[in-house]
Parts: C-alpha cells; structure tokens; sequence
C-alpha cells in the first residue's frame, strides 16, 4: 500500500532542494561561467565532487560534520537548538550538498553560451548589471536553469544514500518514498514496493517531461 | 575642444599609444591590420575596457582619466555602438531590441520612438519579427537604429559592413551616409577595409600594434604617407629607396640611373638631408604619366623614364600595369583599358613614363623593410 506520509516528505525535501539550490545555481554557474581566475578548476572541481563520491561517502561526512561534536553540528545547536541528524532539516542540508552539480553545471553552461557582447550591447544601452541580468542573461539561460531544475528535482526524489546516511528512515520526518521502497522490499511487501516504484517513475517522467518540453519550446520560439 | 578626445598607452597585455580626435559629424575610420588595436580603442572609448594610462573626454565630460583613477561605465557614458556580429538580443524581436535603450520612456512612448526608428533604417512593419528571422542587413540596420534609439554622444561602428554581402553592403554603407546628415555627432568606424575606409570617412586614423601613426583626410594620408610603414599599411604601391643628391643647384633623388626633379615643397623638406642619405620615397600611382606613342603631352619632360611592361591585368574598365625599369623596380599604375589597347600595352614592350614631380613624396631614412631593392614591390 501507498506510503503517502513518504511521499509528502519527498516531494517536501525535492521542492525545497530546488527552491533553495537554484537560485544559488544561478549565481554559481554565472560566476563560473565568468570566471578568469586561476582558481575556477578548483571550484568545479568541488562542483562536481558529489557526481564521482558514493552517496554513502558523502552522507558518512556530513553524518560526521553535524554531529554535535563536529565545529558545524555544534555551532548549528548553538544557533537553532537542536541538532541535524535524523531530522528533516539534516535531509534536506544532505540533499543540498548532494544535488550541487546537477544545479549548477547546465546553468553554467548555459551563461558560458551567452555571448560577451550581448552583455555588453546591454550595458551600453543603459541596462544596469541587474538588468542585463533579468532582461537578457536570464531569458537566455532559461533552457539551463529548466534542466537544472529537472534534475535536481529527479535527482532528490530518487536519493537513497545520503538520505539514508543523515536521516535514517523515521517515519513522516527523514523516510523519503526511496527509502520506504526499500524498507517494503525488506519486508517482502513487493506489492507495496511496486506501486510506490511506479508512482516514483510516474513523478519523476512527468517532471522531466514538461521541464524539457518547455525548454525546447523556448528554443523553438527563439531559434 | 575636440567632441570626442582620446589619448591612451599601455605596454601590456595589448600595447596601446594612440591619440585621435574626432568632431561634432566627423566621421573617422580606426584602419590597420587585424590585432592592430582598433576593437580595443573603440571597447576603450565605450567603457568596455580600461587601458593603463590615458584620458578620454567626450563633450567636455570627462569619461576615462588613469591618473585620477576616474572612469564612468558604460552605462554612464551614452555611447552607441554596433557590434561586428550586431550583438542583437535574440529572444527579443526588433521593436522590443530597439526599445531597450528607451526604458527611460514610458512605456506606449517607448513602442512608438521604437517605430519611428525602425521607419528611419527603412524596417518599418519588421519590429515583430526576431533578429533570427531577419537577414544580414536588416539585423545590421537593428543594430544601428538600438545604437541610435541611446541618443548617444558619439556612434562606434566596429566593423558593422563585415558580416554582409557586397550588394548589401554598398546599400547599408549609401544608408549611412544618408544618415550621417541627420545625426551631429562625433562617429568613430573600426575597418580594415581601405576602400570603404577612403569612401565614408572624413579622417583616416592608421593604427598598427596599437600605435596611432598618422591621421589625417583620405586623400592627403593616400597621396602623402608619413612614412614607409604608414604606405604599407594602406596598400600603397610605388615604394622606393633613393640617395639624395644635388644636382644644378637644386636636390634631386637618385633613383638607379635616373635623377628625378621633386616639387618646391619637397625641396625645403630635402634641406634637412644631407646629400648621399638614403630615402624612402612614394609616388601616387595616378603620378604616373604614360607618355602617348603617337603624341607628345605635356609633362613628358618630366622626369622621364624608360621601361618595360611587365604586366598588364584589365580589370573591367580599368587595367593594372607593371613596368619594370632598368635597374630592376617596378612601377605600378592603372589607365583605362581602351587606353592601354590604344598604346599596344602588351608584357616586353617598351614604354616611357614620366614620374610628376608634384607627386614624388619623400617620407624620410627608409625602415628596415627597405634595406634591399624591391622589397617594396607588390
């Protein structure tokens, strides 16, 4: 039978994870887009740490830093009282650091494939830094922030380690529908397990579908 | 003072030293090879790039000053400027590209100046349409129209003929022209087309590894090149070497066995020679008299010189000749095609020419391109 209270938690972490991530994404990729300096290998070097590290690797360190122990998890309860393992906020900061690349990368690709000059034919046509970003960098990149929206999304609801690592699977705060899944699949519900699978499918298709269906209607529009 | 001043230098990463000043309607064209510096010093003048030293005024605003470490950005500064590759915002359509500089309207205000300009670039009822849908020359008179929507106090053109074919560009470029009458200010054009360069500009400004050379208009710059450097630059032909020597009283130039007379004017500059320099001279190919086989013209006393065809390339109604004189240069000039047909102008013929004195300019000690013979053939 369906877990809805897994699938609310899901959904809840996946839009907040978009929520919070891409505009961050925005002004990343821009600035890396932009970069000159030296240090900008660095910086996707650290973008694109959590593609290659297994999602147990990533989940034991972040497991470690929000300990109560830890420089980070002290200074979290100092500041919020309670702490972030096994609780939803703990997830969601997991899934945040674990879904850095997939915001980022298509946004920086996409503003590396603006063309200087449109910047600059903006500013010399009185357009403030802001503005050229809102009337014209933003327009422009819009397919970029669409996929990085798509597989972001995707990308939280189908997280399982991480997730697993800093929030264990407590039912209604931390158990996500990838978990619940396993958690029947255990169980030998393979009934359940097949129907939350299926709705997890349809969710994740249906969001990439539209996303990229927008996208390339843009691209049509504008050619 | 000058509309439009500018006097930058740095030494890296892109030397720079130039110095040009353009008027209220004047329209001056940045010419030299690619990498000469010439996007740089219109990037400079835009606010778009900021060279080490220098001052750039504007209508008595100052706009760039190194030493006091003032420069207004580009937003500050009203430039119009049409990009090589237009730059035109493409999810935008044509109205609403030239709209962008007149947000400071209101927004029916805006579409409607919006129209006006489109009328004015001969585009009206094309503002709906994107700039991918619109072709080469139509997305060029964009460009200029958003350019010219800023009300800017200068127009930078940078290479805005490049992108387009030649029967377009000869209609963009009569546009232009046509719009210069309505619009006072001062234009800047980045070229490295000498034609067009001769064609639209009232001051040629030659630039080369950044340096300003020599500025001037079209023609004195093509008949009276300040030096060897600034004849390469503009594709001039006729470049020699020659000892000076005085002769009767007189200077006169030592070319092979010739001794060839120069005007009242060269003579006062030769004053500050001392007979047997070396010196680079240039002689205007249109200073080139082929003397007639059948009829003697007037000039033929003028320094004349023996020689043979060594080329003859017809060009529509013009021909190209070469000759090659005795102590082995070549002389390069044009004459209508019926003529060189009338004189029997064929390769190994010999001819006699007479080299106008009034045309022989001397530029000064020959470069180190000019220590042999010949190099400056073409």
């Amino acid at each position: 039978m369906m877990d809805w209270a897994a699938l609310s938690v899901s959904l809840r972490l996946a839009v907040l994870t978009c929520l919070i991530l891409l505009p961050i994404g925005i002004w990343a990729g821009r600035s890396l887009a932009y970069a000159r300096h030296r240090g900008r290998g660095f910086f996707e070097a650290l973008v694109a740490l959590p593609l290659v590290l297994p999602p147990t690797v990533l989940g034991f360190y972040l497991l470690m830093a929000f300990s109560r122990d830890a420089p980070f998890g002290s200074l979290w309860v100092s500041v919020f009282g309670s702490g972030l393992n096994f609780t939803f906020t703990g997830i969601l900061l997991a899934s945040l650091a674990a879904n850095v690349p997939f915001a980022i990368q298509p946004i920086q690709r996409a503003f590396e494939n603006v063309p200087a000059n449109l910047r600059e034919a903006a500013w010399c046509s009185g357009l403030s830094i802001w503005q050229t970003l809102w009337r014209i960098e933003l327009p422009l990149v819009w397919p970029g922030v669409l996929s990085a929206f798509a597989l972001t999304f995707a990308h939280t609801l189908g997280e399982f380690g991480v997730v697993l690592m800093v929030g264990g699977s407590i039912d209604a705060e931390t158990q996500t529908l990838a978990i619940a899944i396993y958690d029947r699949m255990q169980a030998f519900d393979e009934a359940a397990a097949a129907l939350m699978s299926a709705v997890l499918l349809g969710i994740s298709f249906i969001t990439i579908g539209v996303v990229y269906g927008l996208a390339g209607r843009r691209r049509r529009v504008h050619g | 003072m000058a509309n439009l001043s500018l006097r930058v230098a740095q030494v890296a990463p892109i030397p720079l030293q130039a110095a040009f000043e353009c008027q209220s309607g004047e329209l001056l064209a940045l010419v030299g090879p690619s990498g000469s510096g010439k996007t740089t010093l219109l990037r400079a003048i835009a606010g778009l790039y900021q060279p080490a030293e220098g001052v750039i005024h504007c209508d008595n605003q100052c706009w760039f000053d190194a030493q006091r470490k003032h420069s207004l950005t580009p937003q500050q500064r009203r430039v119009g400027i049409v990009f090589q590759d237009y730059a035109l915002f493409p999810h935008l359509t044509a109205r609403e590209n030239i709209a962008i500089p007149l947000r400071h309207l209101p927004r029916p205000a805006q579409a409607l100046r919006a129209e006006e300009w489109l009328a004015r670039v001969n585009l009206a009822g094309l503002g709906g349409r994107f700039p991918h849908q619109l072709s080469g020359g139509q997305r060029q008179r964009v460009a200029l129209a958003r350019a010219l929507a800023r009300e800017p106090q200068v127009l930078l053109l940078d290479e805005p003929f490049s992108a387009v074919d030649q029967v377009t560009r000869r209609r963009l470029q009569r546009e232009l022209v046509l719009l210069r009458q309505q619009i006072d200010i001062p234009i800047v054009l980045v070229t490295h087309d000498l034609t067009e360069a001769a064609a639209l500009a009232d001051t040629l400004c030659v630039l080369h590894n950044g340096k300003t050379l020599q500025s001037g208009p079209p023609d004195a710059l093509f008949r009276r090149p300040a030096s060897p450097e600034v004849a390469r630059l503009l594709d001039r032909h006729n470049l020699f070497r020659a000892t000076l020597r005085h002769y009767q009283g007189r200077y006169c130039l030592g070319w092979g066995r010739f001794l060839l007379n120069v005007s009242a004017e060269e003579q006062t500059r030769l004053a500050g020679y001392q007979v047997g320099d070396k010196l680079a001279w240039y002689l205007p190919p249109p200073d080139i008299v082929l003397h007639r086989r059948e009829r003697p013209s007037n000039g033929e006393r003028e320094n004349p010189i023996p020689a043979m065809v060594s080329e003859v390339v017809a060009l529509g109604g013009m021909t190209s000749v070469a000759l090659r004189v005795a102590h082995g240069e070549v002389l390069r000039f044009e004459i209508g095609t019926h003529a060189a047909r009338r004189n029997h102008l064929a390769p190994g013929a010999m001819v006699t020419v007479s080299l106008l004195a009034s045309g022989i300019h001397v530029m000064g000690p020959p470069d180190e391109l000019s220590s042999s013979p010949g190099v400056y053939e073409h």
